[in-house]
């Protein structure tokens, strides 16, 4: 029993470190969007798109890096239309984010068919297994690159926040546009910029998907991990550390079903698999009140103000 | 007095013109600011002192006229050009970041920003600059958790910081107790007569022209009326400008009522603001029949949640609210039984609909009820319409038609909408929130003489204002709030300005 707990334990760290990856990236990159005052929805269409490009190009040039570089600027592009549509007078960030949603998984589909059948060359993991000398340990600490990216990121983006003319400006533009405009600040122009660089780390969150884990491409890829980052970032209170541990615990819980399966606990499968769907509205409910408002909040967000 | 030596720069418009559409908000003002000086502007809510001092600040481009920068012409095209000349404003709404820092707010705001923020030595260098000026604030707390006063002075720091030499200040001492005003102003006052500063302040409070102003501009209308030096001029004759020839209506006689019953009664009331922090603590009020209690305070000190819990908005977290003796909970039919009415602060947001019509939000209270409703349901028309009409002659509502959404209506005739819906009835209990906020002289009278009317009628009042004249001139009973409490309680003639402001900074 204890060598299946261990199993399952091991399976999970394994898959927080493996699942995380994309919630991290995606996060991160809304969280960043999020603090200049805008809600982009369209993050899920913007990764699976980013993981249908990086495929594709993965696949036609031959090297993975090629189509990780390849999303994360199929990624900004959907963050520019975000801000772009955004300025415009009378427009809502959330029915743009919705639209570009479908808009962006339809178009990946649409592109994509083509290449569900061949194999792209994938993304290397880095191996770590010489730290231990357990097997399963071993093929835990097969990971990927691109996590340690997002963990630097993580800690870049927390810093710059706080100790940057730009993060500055991000913060103070997402908390009270009326002074950034006093300021002679464009509040378009850094939400513009924010939403790329938004959609830039959302593409990359998909590359993930589609060059490492799962590591295909096909259109049941992403299964809303897009827009469960959203609620991820709410619940790390915008904060790009908290991302992080969020990020870890969803991807856990995304593991816990197929953990338990690998120990042979097949009941309740479907519902093990829905766990990271029911942790999202478990926080969301957690977090929220009706009596108090949302703690670090900032104050220019459209589902908060 | 041309101080060569001194920092402070002097600033005068010529002609300025401004024209939005077919309305001419600013005609032909011309003011002169004398470098070292404290200039106030003076004007009711729409006399074209706001947009004055947005074409000065770059925010508008005025119709015609031209600005003088230290006797030199400036073009000031917008915001940069104007901080570029040295030229800075403190608006009434704070233009802090509230989850910023006071540090953090500072240094984002300098045009030399550093991309990288060393902050060991900018902390440094910024408790350098706080130990040289004439008041302080602490530097590492969020913004948001500082009080309204410290606010207004960390704005003011800013524009020093900033290194601006000419600022004009709008209301700067509405959200500060008297004691707090009289102590920035005195010390703003210093820096102007150092010459370390010249000053342009709006205000509508004559008390701190005479005490503070070297000179005064009067605005009505768009048109610079009067102005001059304040020493000579009397407050009369400012306030003569200010209003012109407008009819003001002859406020009601006080009747006196002598012992009456209790009819609103709290006790012990608490609740919470959105944070799920403790506004209110502990609150016990009695009023009377036929008597006005005025809760005056600095804003944000619990007044709003009080009424939000008054009038059904908040959740009452503790204590009792009694009318009649019967226990009260703000819905609508209790409102309806009891007769408890209320004026709310910012009437188009709190009682009216904006989109709908104004004979539809006049009917708000009736709407249920024949003759507008027949066999319980079916809802006609004709009646609101005709009782709307009725209702917009007798309170003199401004409007084309009863057919108009409320919003087209301006602030004055809003509150007269709602005025007329809220006091057609018999009303036994009326929550009454800066009534007057942002209105102008004739409506303030209306609307002060027609809660006036309620009281003698017999109506229990309870008043919330931010403005202390407006509770010194209605009060029967004054209760101070502060930090959620009530500081002080007693009738109007047992008490004075002085001690009201002690209580409002939160003395007892």
């Amino acid at each position: 029993m204890s060598d299946a707990l261990t199993t399952v334990a091991v399976a999970m760290f394994a898959g927080a470190v493996r699942v995380s990856t994309p919630f991290l990236f995606v996060s991160l990159g809304e969280a960043l969007t999020e603090k200049s005052g805008r809600i982009n929805l369209g993050l899920e269409g913007t990764l699976v798109f980013g993981a249908m490009s990086a495929y594709a190009v993965s696949y036609l040039s031959g090297s993975p890096w090629t189509g990780v570089l390849a999303a994360g600027l199929a990624g900004s592009v959907f963050g520019m239309a975000h801000g772009f549509f955004c300025r415009l007078p009378k427009v809502s960030d959330i029915a743009i984010g919705i639209a570009l949603m479908l808009f962006g998984t339809g178009l990946a589909f649409f592109f994509g068919k083509g290449f569900i059948q061949p194999t792209a060359p994938r993304l290397q993991a880095i191996d770590f297994g010489f730290l231990t000398s357990d097997p399963q340990l071993k093929v835990a600490l097969q990971i990927n690159p691109l996590f340690f990216i997002g963990l630097a990121l993580a800690v870049v983006l927390w810093w710059a926040l706080a100790n940057t003319r730009f993060g500055l400006i991000v913060r103070m533009t997402g908390d009270s546009a009326a002074t950034a405009k006093a300021m002679g600040v464009s509040v378009d122009l850094v939400r513009f910029v924010a939403t790329t660089i938004g959609g830039f780390l959302a593409g990359v969150g998909g590359a993930f998907l589609s060059l490492y884990y799962p590591g295909s491409w096909n259109e049941g890829l992403s299964s809303g991990q897009g827009l469960m980052a959203v609620a991820l970032v709410i619940f790390s209170r915008w904060n790009p550390l908290m991302c992080v541990a969020a990020a870890l615990l969803f991807g856990a819980a995304g593991a816990l079903g197929p953990a338990l399966q690998s120990v042979g606990i097949s009941q309740g499968y479907h519902f093990f698999n829905a766990a990271p769907h029911i942790l999202t509205l478990a926080i969301l409910i957690a977090s929220s009140s009706s009596k108090r408002s949302l703690k670090g909040a900032p104050g220019e967000l459209s589902i908060t103000k | 007095m041309s101080e060569t030596g001194g920092r402070a720069i002097g600033v005068e418009t010529v002609g300025m013109t401004k024209i939005f559409g077919s309305l001419v908000a600013l005609e032909d003002v011309s003011i002169r600011v004398r470098p070292g000086t404290l200039h106030a502007l003076l004007g009711e809510n729409g006399a074209g002192k706001s947009t004055l001092v947005k074409c000065m600040m770059g925010f508008y481009q005025p119709t015609r006229g031209e600005m003088l920068v230290d006797g030199q012409e400036a073009a000031i095209r917008n915001p940069r050009e104007a901080s570029d000349a040295k030229l800075g404003m403190v608006y009434q709404h704070f233009t802090l970041v509230p989850s910023l820092t006071a540090a953090e707010n500072l240094v984002v705001s300098r045009p030399d920003c550093p991309a990288v923020i060393d902050w060991a030595h900018e902390i440094l260098a910024l408790e350098d600059f706080m130990a040289r000026m004439p008041f302080r604030v602490p530097l590492a707390t969020p913004v948001a958790n500082l009080s309204a006063g410290e606010k207004q002075k960390l704005e003011i720091l800013k524009q020093l910081y900033l290194d601006r030499r000419f600022v004009v200040l709008d209301e700067p001492t509405s959200v500060l107790t008297p004691d707090e005003a009289d102590e920035m102003l005195s010390l703003l006052k210093g820096m102007t007569q150092r010459g370390e500063l010249t000053i342009l302040m709006i205000t509508h409070k004559f008390r701190e022209v005479t005490a503070y102003a070297d000179e005064v501009s009067i605005l009505r209308r768009g048109r610079l009326v009067g102005g001059g030096l304040v020493g000579e001029m009397t407050t009369d004759e400012m306030a003569r400008a200010m209003i012109g020839d407008t009819a003001i209506r002859e406020r009601a006689a006080r009747l006196e009522h002598g012992q009456t019953s209790v009819v609103l009664d709290l006790s012990a009331v608490y609740a919470s603001d959105d944070d799920g922090l403790p506004a209110v603590t502990s609150v016990d009020l009695k009023v009377h029949a036929g008597e006005i209690v005025g809760i005056a305070g600095v804003s944000g000190n619990g007044q709003s949640e009080l009424i939000e819990v008054l009038s059904g908005q908040r959740d009452l977290d503790d204590g009792r609210i009694l009318v009649r003796g019967q226990g009260f909970e703000p819905v609508r039919d209790q409102m309806d039984r009891l007769k408890v009415f209320s004026l709310q602060e910012e009437p188009l947001r709190n009682s009216a609909v904006p989109r709908m019509t104004v004979a539809e939000n006049i009917a708000l209270r009736t709407f249920d009820k024949p003759p507008i409703t027949s066999l319980g349901w079916w809802l006609s028309p004709g009646p609101m319409r005709k009782k709307a009409r009725e209702l917009i002659d007798r309170y003199r509502v401004k409007t084309p038609s009863t057919e108009e959404p409320m919003e087209n209506l301006s602030g004055g005739n809003v509150q007269r909408a709602v005025l007329a819906r809220e006091l057609s009835g018999d009303v036994d209990v009326l929550i009454v929130a800066n009534p007057c906020f942002g209105l102008d002289f004739a409506s303030v009278s209306e609307i002060r003489t027609q809660i006036l009317e309620q009281r003698n009628r017999g109506a229990a009042v309870l008043l919330v204002s931010e403005d202390l004249d407006e509770i010194l001139e209605l009060a029967d009973r004054v209760a101070v709030m502060s930090g959620g409490r009530i500081t002080l309680q007693a009738p109007i003639g047992a008490t004075d300005r002085t001690a009201i402001g002690h209580a409002m900074a939160g003395g007892h």
